[in-house]
């Protein structure tokens, strides 16, 4: 590649390394070095500009309501991009613990929408107006807060275990989570009476004791959902540069290498898989007083591949490709249905397919691929399409 | 050997039996690997060398007992077999390709680290890790990915990468093959000057780059020991010249 001669002779003298000049190097970083670091913080700096002031300012407060729905979407896809870029886990259902969260922040809005001691309306409508003991903590503000963050991490420790435990990936790990969401849409469907079934649950008028019809309470649901994307960046942002950052592609790129030094892989893609889940969680919390409502179709397998769509769209295993993909797909998706709207769907599936044969490092692989083309190596994002077989192959390969 | 350092600081391998579905590709191999020694692991194609590292590394099952520092190796999970002390290679190169040298290292260097640091960046370089550098001659390449390093180079990132581990038993599975004459030579240079009280056992092919740097030499046929010693005495082996019938004088000539 390019390797100069010089390097390479440098690298061949065992016995007799350039010490002071290499030791100099590793001390001091470069402006380069710097930016590399530090690059991606300006980078979240512009968006946090762009979502938490000129949006706020600009917009109508339809438009704005709309863009707060996308970057609920966004925090889901935030962590897709964190299990699928970096970990390697194509996780297709997320929709699972998107809605966990969202269900439980809706839960808590119907009761608050009962009033104290009171039943919410639909179980007296499809029910015969007893509830079940279980919604009754919902009630709480502080417990329903602590259950968003709870409840999915618990899940998909509990999942994750089970799955990653026994070295089920690739296409396996695909299928098995999107069958997950199959399930969780049919069991909300199938329990009209404790869950809404079908219509979810909607028909708020407070969260946390505001007003969801006050214009300031919209906006401020807003900047909420945008806050926690840039505060989620930057946790992100952590992580990637972390050592378990680099574990986490090392892991992604050669599990059973990783094996052999001295790791337990399940553990390592584990907590990628509890992070993005709770993250999709609180993602389905802020989604639900912005959108006005939660139902299976909000959670399903669909929803889940949607979710994906954006991901892929915007670069699976960049920082900020996630991010820009959501929102890109959830706009497409209002603009184009509302010009035609019963082909959105193709849409989608044509979008996913360019992005994949053409792109498949997402809209985020552009830039550096235009800017450093003789040292790409150096970026991170997984050099194929995509690894759903890849992985498989590899560990047979080496068993 | 006193008995109260048996399955201490060496390897003891009593009995160890790889069976798949019928065929044994390793019969009850009894071999001890001692310290501060290249150990060369010899013989011809399905000998059970591999397969052999492969049970002691956790990668097969296996019956029979592999004691080392007091445990029993066959009944441990492979990530914990390496905590141990006992680090390997593969035959083909596997370095993470996407990540520098230094992070390669890094993450072989992190056996030794408390899980909770991993949420912070790197600060500086390890100490470890640096000497590891400049001990496999890959400094100057330090902040290239691994994917652009030449075979050999990749070769020593892994030796590197155990040495880091401060693996106390190393295999090196065909680490040399594919090596030009000058890298062979390096390599074998390396491997010295890093045994100190380590054991390093080297699967090979090669019978010039054997004879050049083994201390010891244990040969494998159809899954059995058929003898050990020094050089100078496995070449005077009738048995081994048997199996080697040919074989060695070939490779000989080419090596």
């Amino acid at each position: 590649m390019t390797v100069t001669d010089a390097e390479l002779s440098d690298a061949t003298d065992i016995g007799q390394p350039a010490r002071a000049l290499t030791a100099a190097r590793r001390t001091t970083m470069s402006p380069a070095k710097l930016l590399k670091t530090y690059g991606p913080l300006i980078a979240i700096s512009v968006v946090a500009y762009v979502l938490l002031v000129w949006a706020p300012g600009s917009l109508s407060a339809f438009r704005l309501g709309n863009l707060g729905k996308y970057c609920a979407l966004a925090l889901a896809a935030m962590g897709i991009g964190l299990a699928w870029g970096r970990g390697g886990m194509l996780v297709m259902g997320q929709g699972v613990f998107f809605g966990l969260g969202g269900y439980v922040m809706a839960m808590h809005m119907k009761l608050e929408a009962a009033g104290p001691g009171k039943v919410p309306d639909f179980m007296t409508l499809y029910g015969d107006g007893t509830m079940p003991a279980w919604w009754e903590p919902f009630r709480s503000g502080p417990f329903t807060v602590f259950a968003i963050l709870a409840v999915p991490a618990v899940v998909s420790f509990i999942l994750g275990y089970a799955i990653l435990k026994r070295r089920v990936k690739g296409a396996y790990l695909a299928i098995l989570t999107q069958a997950l969401a199959v399930a969780f849409a049919t069991l909300l469907i199938a329990t009209i009476k404790q869950t809404g079934g079908f219509n979810g649950l909607n028909t708020f008028r407070t969260v946390f004791g505001h007003n969801l019809y006050n214009p300031t309470v919209k906006k401020n649901l807003y900047l909420v959902a945008a806050g926690l994307v840039i505060f989620f960046l930057v946790i992100l942002w952590q992580l990637y540069r972390s050592r378990y950052g680099e574990l986490l592609i090392a892991t992604r790129d050669a599990e059973e290498r990783i094996r052999f030094l001295g790791y337990d892989p399940a553990n390592i893609k584990l907590v990628a898989f509890v992070v993005a889940a709770i993250m999709a969680s609180v993602g389905g919390a802020v989604f639900v007083p912005i959108a006005g409502i939660i139902s299976p179709t909000n959670v399903d397998a669909a929803a889940s591949i949607l979710l994906i769509a954006g991901v892929a769209l915007g670069g699976r295993a960049s920082l900020l490709g996630p991010v820009i993909g959501a929102i890109a797909v959830g706009y497409g998706r209002s603009a184009l249905s509302e010009k035609f709207p019963t082909q959105w769907t193709y849409f989608q599936g044509a979008l996913f397919i360019v992005v994949v044969l053409l792109l498949p490092g997402g809209v985020a692989s552009v830039w550096p691929k235009l800017t450093s083309l003789p040292s790409r190596f150096k970026s991170v994002e997984p050099s194929t399409a995509p690894r759903v077989d890849l992985d498989h192959a590899k560990s047979e390969a080496l068993a | 050997m006193s008995s109260s350092l048996m399955g201490q600081d060496c390897l003891e391998i009593r009995n160890l039996t790889v069976d798949f579905d019928g065929f044994k590709a390793v019969n009850g191999v009894d071999l001890t690997l001692e310290r501060g020694r290249l150990h060369f692991l010899i013989g011809p194609n399905g000998a059970g060398k591999t397969t052999l590292v492969d049970a002691l590394t956790g990668l097969v099952r296996s019956s029979g007992e592999a004691l080392f520092r007091d445990r029993n190796l066959l009944t441990m999970k492979s990530h914990m077999i390496v905590r141990l002390g006992i680090g390997r290679t593969f035959q083909t190169a596997s370095v993470f390709e996407q990540l520098s040298v230094l992070q390669n290292l890094d993450i072989a260097a992190g056996v030794h680290r408390k899980a909770s640091g991993l949420i912070f960046a790197r600060r500086k370089v390890p100490e470890r890790v640096e000497q590891a550098l400049d001990t496999i001659g890959l400094a100057a390449l330090a902040h290239r990915p691994a994917g652009i390093l030449a075979h050999g180079q990749k070769q020593w990132l892994e030796v590197g990468m155990l040495l880091v581990q401060d693996a106390k038993v190393m295999f090196l599975d065909e680490t040399v093959a594919g090596m030009s004459a000058g890298e062979r030579e390096e390599t074998g240079e390396l491997l010295r000057r890093i045994v100190g009280d380590r054991t390093i056992v080297v699967i090979e092919h090669d019978m010039q780059f054997m004879r050049r740097h083994a201390d010891f030499v244990t040969v494998m046929h159809s899954g059995t020991v058929l003898a050990e010693g020094t050089v100078a005495e496995i070449q005077a082996d009738q048995n081994v010249q048997e199996v080697y019938l040919g074989t060695v004088t070939e490779v000989a000539a080419h090596g």
